[in-house]
């Protein structure tokens, strides 16, 4: 496994921050991943948990009493001692989209700044496998990578205070999709029917970090029809495994 | 039970906290001035993890419908028993049909009600704390009938002697490290930051306390990363955000400080108008 430089910085009274290169890069992902996955073993016994991001990971020490230059000693040689142990497969999830303009709100004006055809942008927005780097800023948002770069757009000057449920959407140069219903700056280009966070499933996010997200559009009627099955709770997602 | 006769202006019950979910994007949540939620289950002889209704700002009124015990802490807001005065920090008992209620502000802003036993709710990933899309209430209703756990009383065993410590409310320092973009501003920017006073914004709830002085800086935003309740945000505009207990869990502006546990606390206390200043401490 490739090594990166590491810069471990204390965080408040009980935390660690170890930070990457700051890039965005699917390679520090699975580098991030893969370190995760060696302190998910080395902290098991003990009140230890792990937030990552594109290039960074939290280590939040609750009532584990650390002595942080010890502990930083520990993380470091955990890291050079890393191994590679992650899987070389991944999983595919294929994520229904309605892109029907009473959902798309800002496909038009999108279409306008882009000079590009709203079919065309669905097609752009659907072709790629978007790799899910982490979940953060709201219960079940994750944060993809991987879209086309004509359909980076900046986000909105203002943003709308109430966007809804599933909205999909593009910002900058992600793109991702609302989970629950609140306030974004980002253009709304559809809808998912999907529940991307449940409360009631012990793994409340379907999807985890290093798996991919391919929206594929599906007709109004058909976007209600799985809507009806996901909220009587049985849709079945479809996925695929994927190898590197 | 306890009837809700009056909500308030924000009441909710809180734990320590949705401690983990963070993975999942889920806030962690808790008790905003956890000093005064954990004080609240102690003096009654509670665990420290068991659930206490939070009630911010004023104008709360309670029905018991059970004999029980009692304790709040936190903001004095002048609380009433059958409308005889009583006092905060102390254990007192309630018989069936007693009405307590709050009245008007004297000090502090969010007051800590906890009873023998805890309050009785669906836990959700592993805490009773309210947050909305997590459980199923954001915050408490007129008429609703919030269980509590009854305990014989032959079982009670109070800590009422136990040392209260409450000066911290009236606190206008607000103890601080760096924070992992500290070293990003100018000696200027820094000593600015330090030693001025600055003024709570009207925008500040559980999520985050916004302050109105600006503090004009040139820093890029970061790449997403994690953020704690406690960490300083400084935006391109100059506001300076201090998150708190519902706060998300990742952001992506620059984090110049992070709020000491205690801090974190102290500042819960406060509202809109109220003036702190930061105090850097190392660890």
């Amino acid at each position: 496994m490739s090594n990166y430089e590491l810069s471990f910085k204390r965080f408040g009274e009980s935390a660690i921050l170890i930070e990457w290169p700051q890039i965005i890069h699917k390679d520090v992902l699975n580098n991030i991943l893969n370190f995760k996955q060696s302190l998910l073993e080395y902290y098991k016994d003990y009140q230890v948990y792990l937030n990552h991001a594109y290039c960074s990971l939290l280590i939040n020490y609750e009532t584990y009493d650390f002595k942080y230059y010890n502990e930083v000693k520990v993380l470091k040689d955990l890291y050079n001692s890393n191994k590679d142990n992650l899987s070389k497969s991944a999983l595919l999830w294929k994520v229904p989209v309605c892109y029907d303009s009473s959902f798309g709100i800002d496909l038009e004006e999108l279409s306008e700044a882009k000079k590009l055809n709203v079919d065309d942008i669905i097609n752009l927005h659907t072709k790629v496998d978007y790799l899910i780097y982490f979940v953060g800023f709201l219960p079940g948002f994750l944060y993809l990578g991987g879209l086309e770069e004509v359909l980076h757009t900046p986000r909105r000057a203002t943003p709308r205070l109430n966007i809804a449920k599933g909205a999909v959407a593009i910002g900058g140069k992600q793109t991702g999709v609302y989970p629950s219903q609140s306030p974004g700056g980002w253009h709304i280009i559809g809808n998912s029917p999907i529940n991307f966070f449940n409360i009631e499933h012990e793994k409340p996010c379907f999807a985890q970090a290093g798996d991919f997200i391919k929206f594929y559009s599906v007709t109004t009627e058909k976007f209600r029809e799985i809507k009806t099955l996901v909220e009587a709770g049985v849709y079945q997602l479809e996925s695929e495994i994927i190898n590197d | 039970m306890i009837k809700v006769l009056k909500p308030g202006f924000y009441s909710s019950i809180q734990d320590i906290g949705r401690i983990g979910g963070q993975a999942f994007g889920v806030p962690v949540s808790g008790t905003m001035d956890a000093y005064a939620g954990k004080l609240a289950n102690a003096l009654l002889g509670n665990k420290s993890e068991v659930a206490v209704l939070e009630i911010t700002m004023t104008g709360a009124t309670f029905e018991f419908n059970c004999s029980t015990l009692i304790c709040i802490t936190g903001a004095d807001m002048n609380p009433n028993l059958n409308k005889i005065q009583i006092r905060n920090n102390q254990v007192v008992h309630i018989k069936e049909g007693d009405v307590l209620s709050f009245g008007k502000l004297n000090r502090g802003f969010r007051a800590y009600l906890a009873v023998f036993g805890g309050f009785k709710a669906k836990r959700v990933m592993g805490s009773y704390s309210m947050y909305r899309g997590i459980t199923e209430q954001t915050n408490i209703k007129k008429g609703d009938a919030l269980d509590i756990n009854v305990i014989s009383p032959t079982t009670y065993n109070t800590n009422a002697s136990l040392r209260v410590k409450s000066d911290y409310i009236n606190d206008i320092t607000i103890e601080v490290f760096k924070g992992p973009e500290f070293q990003l501003l100018t000696e200027i920017q820094q000593n600015k930051l330090l030693n001025s006073e600055f003024t709570i914004s009207k925008n500040n709830n559980r999520m985050a306390y916004q302050l109105n002085d600006k503090l004009v800086n040139n820093l890029k935003p970061i790449i997403t990363s994690p953020v704690l309740p406690g960490t300083v945000q400084l935006t391109p505009s100059g506001t300076l955000i201090i998150l708190m207990r519902d706060c998300q869990t990742t952001g992506g502006y620059p984090r110049v400080l992070q709020l000491k546990n205690m801090a974190i606390n102290v500042l819960s206390q406060k509202f809109t108008g109220n003036n702190i200043r930061f105090k850097l401490i190392q660890f």
